[in-house]
C-alpha cells in the first residue's frame, strides 16, 4: 500500500467534484431564480386548476390532440370547474396566453424542454 | 389400480371432449361478436364529390378551387415539380382517366385539364400500408384523414395511392407559402400530406373551400357538388342519380368517392 496517500488525495478530489453542485446550490441558496411568467390579464383561472396545469399541461394537450385529430371530438369538459372548452391549442390556450415568448418559451427554456408545436401550428397573430 | 386407470381414462376422455367441443363453440361466439362490432362501426356518412369536367374546363374555375384550397390549408407553392405539394390540382384527361381513353376520344376531352384530388376511397390502399396509422379512414364520415403528429415520413402511402394524391414535404414548407398564414397548421419537413376534404370546415358546418370558391363564380354553379353519398336526399346523391358519372381507375377496386360528369 505504497500509494495510500495518492489514493486518498484522488478520493478527496473525486468527492469534492461530486459534492460541488450540491454545496454550490446550498451556498447560492436554492436552484436559481424561477422564471417569471406573464399570466393573462383579467383571467382568474385556466381550464383546470393551477397545480394540475403546471404538472400535466403536456398530458392534457396530448389528450386534446388525440381527441380532436383522431376521434373528431370538439369540446372538453373541465374536471375541476365543469365548464366546457373547445379543444384547441391556438384557439383556446392561445386565446388567453397570447404571448408564447413570455409564457411557454420562458418556462420551457428554464426547464430545458424542447417542443415542436410551433413548427406547424400557427400562432394567432400569424407567425 | 385397474379401476383408477379406468377412472383416469374416463376423465381424460371427458376433458378431451369438452376442450374439442368447446373451442369451436367459443370461436363461433367470438366471431359473431366481432362481426357485430364491425357492422356496428359501419360508416354512417360518406362525404363525396361530383366534379363537372366541362364546367371545370374554365381556367377561372380551376384556379379559384386550387387557390382557395392552398390558402385554406397553407399549401406551399414549390416551383420544383419533384418537390411540389398538391391537394387539388389539374391533370390531363388522359392521365386522370387512363382507362377511359381510346383513339377516338372526343376532342373536348383530349388533352384537357381535369381537377383531381384525393378520392377518399371506400377501400383506401394508403391506409392499409401505413405502419403507424397516421392515415386512416374516419368511421363517422368516411374521410381518409392524416395525423401529421404520427407520420414518420416512410412514404408507403405515396407508393400505395394509385392517384398520386399524396405529397411529401422534402423541405420546410413555410418559406413557400404565399401570403399570410391562415389558422390551419402548416406541415413540417418529412411528413406526407393530402386533401382532407376540409375536415376542419366540415366540423364547423361549412362546405369544402374549393366547393365554396366555385359558388361565387356566376354561371359555374354545380361545377363541384359536395355532400353525403349515403343520404339519398342530398344534392350530391341527386346529381349522381341524374347524370352519367365516371370514377378514376375503378378497376383497381379502391372505391373512389369523387365522381366526374364527363
Amino acid at each position: 500500500m505504497n500509494d495510500k496517500s495518492k489514493s486518498i488525495v484522488g478520493l478527496v478530489i473525486f468527492l469534492a467534484l461530486v459534492i460541488f453542485p450540491v454545496l454550490y446550490n446550498f451556498a447560492v441558496g436554492g436552484a436559481g431564480p424561477r422564471p417569471e411568467l406573464e399570466l393573462p390579464e383579467g383571467e382568474s383561472r385556466c381550464v383546470e386548476d393551477k397545480d394540475f396545469m403546471t404538472a400535466h399541461h403536456m398530458d392534457l394537450l396530448l389528450e386534446w390532440r388525440d381527441a380532436v385529430v383522431r376521434q373528431g371530438k370538439k369540446n372538453y369538459t373541465s374536471q375541476a370547474f365543469g365548464e366546457i372548452y373547445e379543444m384547441s391549442l391556438t384557439g383556446t390556450c392561445m386565446n388567453c396566453h397570447t404571448k408564447r415568448e413570455t409564457f411557454c418559451t420562458r418556462c420551457h427554456d428554464y426547464a430545458d424542454v424542447d417542443n415542436d408545436c410551433w413548427g406547424c401550428h400557427v400562432e394567432p397573430e400569424g407567425q | 389400480m385397474d379401476e383408477s386407470r379406468r377412472d383416469f381414462l374416463k376423465k381424460f376422455g371427458f376433458a378431451l371432449l369438452s376442450v374439442g367441443g368447446g373451442f369451436p363453440l367459443l370461436r363461433t361466439i367470438a366471431s359473431a361478436s366481432e362481426k357485430e362490432l364491425r357492422t356496428g362501426a359501419a360508416v354512417s356518412t360518406q362525404w363525396g364529390m361530383v366534379i363537372d369536367i366541362q364546367k371545370c374546363l374554365s381556367e377561372q374555375v380551376r384556379r379559384a378551387c386550387i387557390e382557395a384550397c392552398n390558402r385554406e390549408h397553407n399549401v406551399p407553392e414549390i416551383p420544383d415539380p419533384e418537390e411540389e405539394v398538391k391537394w387539388i390540382w389539374s391533370e390531363t384527361y388522359e392521365d386522370a382517366f387512363p382507362e377511359g381513353i381510346h383513339p377516338y376520344t372526343a376532342d373536348y376531352l383530349k388533352g384537357k385539364p381535369v381537377l383531381v384530388l384525393c378520392n377518399h376511397c371506400t377501400n383506401p390502399p394508403c391506409v392499409k400500408v401505413c405502419p403507424t396509422q397516421a392515415t386512416w379512414k374516419r368511421e363517422e364520415d368516411g374521410i381518409v384523414m392524416m395525423d401529421m403528429h404520427r407520420c414518420i415520413g416512410c412514404r408507403y402511402c405515396i407508393a400505395g395511392c394509385p392517384y398520386g394524391a399524396r405529397s411529401f414535404n422534402w423541405r420546410d414548407p413555410r418559406p413557400y407559402i404565399k401570403g399570410d398564414l391562415t389558422p390551419f397548421p402548416t406541415r413540417a419537413k418529412g411528413v406526407v400530406e393530402k386533401c382532407n376534404f376540409c375536415a376542419e370546415r366540415l366540423r364547423k358546418g361549412q362546405e369544402p373551400a374549393c366547393v365554396a370558391a366555385v359558388k361565387n363564380i356566376p354561371g359555374m354553379e354545380g361545377a363541384l357538388t359536395f355532400g353525403d353519398l349515403y343520404d339519398p336526399n342530398s344534392e350530391v346523391s341527386r346529381v349522381l342519380r341524374e347524370n352519367h358519372t365516371i370514377c378514376r381507375k375503378v378497376s383497381l377496386g379502391t372505391g373512389p368517392n369523387v365522381f366526374y360528369i364527363v
